[in-house]
């Protein structure tokens, strides 16, 4: 069985239950009605603050859509599954907060290694360990990055907004689906359940994607060549009679094992970087506010980049050249942006509720010439116009 | 020799040619078992399109992938079952069979085995149960026997095997059998039995390990692992006759349960086609 989410019976079924129109909502259903619009139609989960409210939304809704709702024993049965369902044709999603993602960490490699579509949301709470277990941070970024072991590209998102939660996981699960990979999106406890407007588009005014099925059986026995191209080979789904082998060891084009060629190996993590890199164009991301003439730089994500904001326009009223600059693709790192900015400012300011992590990759970036500072700002309560606007003034 | 195998073998045709000859060692119990649920897929006529087999890591792990020639997701250590979840989700139609070992399944897998039986999900787990872990080396497992030596046991285990046909009948399997290597012929019935019973359905098979087990337990021959297997093995229904005492050391064979309970796929189907008419939401 294969559930797009674009067959003319979902789309009867998402015109007749959801209307479009401006909702009051929570960051999470707002993320989970974009999930529903994707086509996600099997989301396998464990309940973990502050996350759950988009499994119950799941389990609510799914169903009437056709879709399925797995409670799992565990987060590690949670990816383990959804690997599972995504080989059979579904769109598959998860969603969970860092002590859950932390256990998620090695089939989120399984699903590199694979070439399994699948979105991971990771609803970002102070920690390390159990931390604050119901407040917000942004103290994920790394673990996203570099969380699984072995070299590995990712692509990892990271909305600001409810609106944007919808807007963002539609096109989380295109990246996915478009390149056969896992999409990691980074929300956070204070977006996740902060109310606010969040408007439910009409759904012709969603655009979704498919994975690359074989066109043949040859292309069918190639599960992980590349024969287009473009890094992305198609999908030989399950129970279609292709006899596919799929395995998280070292395999050659045909899926088959091959651990004791050095060259098998390098072909093959070298193809699964080049996929990611060479397919900028569908992923890359970034928000710019007053950069033109920008003296000063402040560099932001998710949940931070509206104090942020609130922050510059304040700046400007005052004089101060001030500009914004806010991946939303946040790896991989839209570093050539970076760097042109970093040409143009000679102050660089990070504002994240961290103690400083996309700042090492902003540093990576910008020439020594430039004061590069860090706003942060821990223990679950976001920072505030004020706060960010007092170290802009600071560097003026 | 493998190819002699390749024109003799009556079963070549469910094997992956170009995959063989296998990893596994001589005398080992996989091959048994492998030859068993080949023969089991036959008797039954199962189309292996409509088969989708699932394994962990491990020797076991290895038994049927890649060799067996279906759909194969050869996953990671002790996630084998919860893979098998989705897939079945996803494909109610096929049949979905996970073959693994003791320490893959029962040890770093155990929470996603006994939930899964109680979830009572149409998956069909052969759990090849060689009382240690022998593709790392011969360390101790969780079914090796109490006083048994491995290399991390190397004075003698202090602790006792977990019981897992027992422990997964107690979860709410549908159907769970235990046989040895020596069985082979009830084997072949019981993996039978398990691919058709709409449920989850276990079947435990004790095999024999002789260069990481029997090597280091005074049986370094397959043949006398074999023996002492026939030697302790008793039946389910004098077992229940016998104290735990007497049960010391020996293997209990059979069938520890076939019944009838709601499967977990069927009853998530129902619940949507109910849903879906709650809400009206029926297409014309």
């Amino acid at each position: 069985m294969i559930v797009r989410g674009d067959e003319p019976e979902q789309i009867r079924l998402l015109k007749k239950l959801y209307r479009p129109g401006n909702y009051f909502m929570q960051g999470n259903e707002a993320l989970a009605y974009g999930a529903i619009f994707a086509g996600c139609r099997f989301y396998a989960g464990y309940p973990i603050t502050p996350s759950s409210e988009i499994a119950e939304m799941m389990a609510r809704e799914l169903p009437k859509l056709g879709g399925y709702y797995l409670q799992m024993e565990d987060e590690i049965g949670s990816i383990a599954a959804m690997v599972g369902a995504s080989w059979t044709g579904f769109k598959v999603m998860t969603a969970t907060a860092g002590p859950g993602f932390s256990l998620m960490q090695e089939n989120l490699g399984y699903a590199v290694m694979t070439e399994t579509p699948l979105v991971l949301v990771d609803v970002q709470r102070s920690g390390p360990s159990t931390g604050q277990a119901t407040k917000g941070a942004q103290g994920d970024f790394f673990q996203a990055r570099w969380g699984t072991h072995g070299d590995h590209p990712i692509v990892a998102l990271s909305p600001t907004s409810g609106q944007d939660a919808f807007w963002e996981t539609i096109r989380a699960f295109n990246i996915a689906e478009r390149l056969r990979t896992p999409v990691v999106m980074l929300f956070d406890g204070v977006l996740a359940h902060t109310r606010e407007l969040v408007k439910i588009p009409d759904v012709e005014e969603v655009e979704i994607t498919y994975r690359k099925l074989p066109k043949n059986e040859e292309e069918a026995k190639l599960p992980f060549g590349d024969p287009h191209g473009d890094g992305v080979p198609p999908m030989p789904l399950f129970g279609h009679g292709y006899f596919t082998h799929v395995t998280g060891s070292t395999h050659k084009e045909n899926g088959l094992r091959d651990v004791y060629t050095p060259e098998v190996h390098d072909r093959l993590v070298r193809r699964l970087h080049r996929k990611i890199e060479k397919n900028k164009d569908v992923y890359e991301k970034y928000e710019e506010h007053f950069t033109e003439d920008a003296e000063i730089l402040v560099v932001s994500w998710g949940v931070t980049a509206r104090p942020a904001l609130g922050a510059v326009l304040k700046a400007r009223e005052e004089g101060i050249k001030a500009g914004l600059f806010v991946p939303k693709t946040v790896h991989p790192f839209p570093g050539e942006r970076m760097k042109q900015l970093g040409k143009r400012v000679r102050a660089v300011l990070v504002a994240e509720m961290n103690l400083g992590q996309m700042i090492i990759e902003v540093e990576r970036y910008i020439n020594d010439d430039v004061l590069l500072k860090g706003i942060n700002k821990i223990g679950g309560v976001p920072l505030t116009v004020e706060e960010i606007l007092r170290e802009i003034r600071g560097v003026a | 020799m493998a190819k002699e195998i390749y024109s003799k073998y009556p079963l070549i045709k469910y094997l992956r040619k170009e995959a063989l000859p296998t990893a596994l060692c001589p005398g080992c119990g996989g091959g048994t078992v492998l030859n068993a649920f080949a023969n089991a897929v036959d008797q039954l006529k199962i189309d292996p399109k409509d088969l989708v087999v699932v394994s962990g890591i491990g020797c076991s792990a290895w038994i049927a992938s890649p060799y067996f020639l279906a759909d194969t997701l050869h996953t990671t250590h002790g996630r084998a079952i919860a893979f098998a979840t989705g897939v079945k989700v996803g494909l109610p139609d096929k049949r979905v069979v996970v073959i693994s070992g003791d320490g893959d399944l029962a040890s770093i897998g155990g929470n996603h085995l006994i939930h899964a039986a109680r979830r009572n999900i149409d998956i069909t787990v052969i759990l090849v149960n060689n009382f240690i872990y022998g593709m790392t080396g011969g360390q101790l497992a969780p079914t090796t026997p109490f006083g048994a030596k491995t290399t991390t046991s190397p004075y003698r285990n202090i602790e006792h095997p977990l019981q897992i046909s027992e422990t997964v009948a107690a979860a709410g399997a549908s159907y769970v059998a235990r046989w040895t290597t020596a069985h082979v012929y009830q084997l072949i019935e019981s993996i039978k039995k398990a691919l058709q019973v709409k449920g989850f359905s276990l079947v435990e098979v004790i095999s024999q390990c002789p260069v990481q087990f029997g090597r280091r337990n005074q049986m370094k021959e397959p043949a006398e692992m074999l023996r002492w297997y026939l030697k302790n093995s008793v039946p389910i229904s004098k077992a229940k006759k016998m104290s735990p005492e007497e049960l010391e050391g020996k293997f209990v064979i059979g069938e520890f349960v076939n019944r009838e309970r709601p499967e977990f796929v069927t009853e998530l189907n129902k619940l949507i086609e109910e849903v879906q008419e709650h809400f009206g939401l029926k297409g014309e």
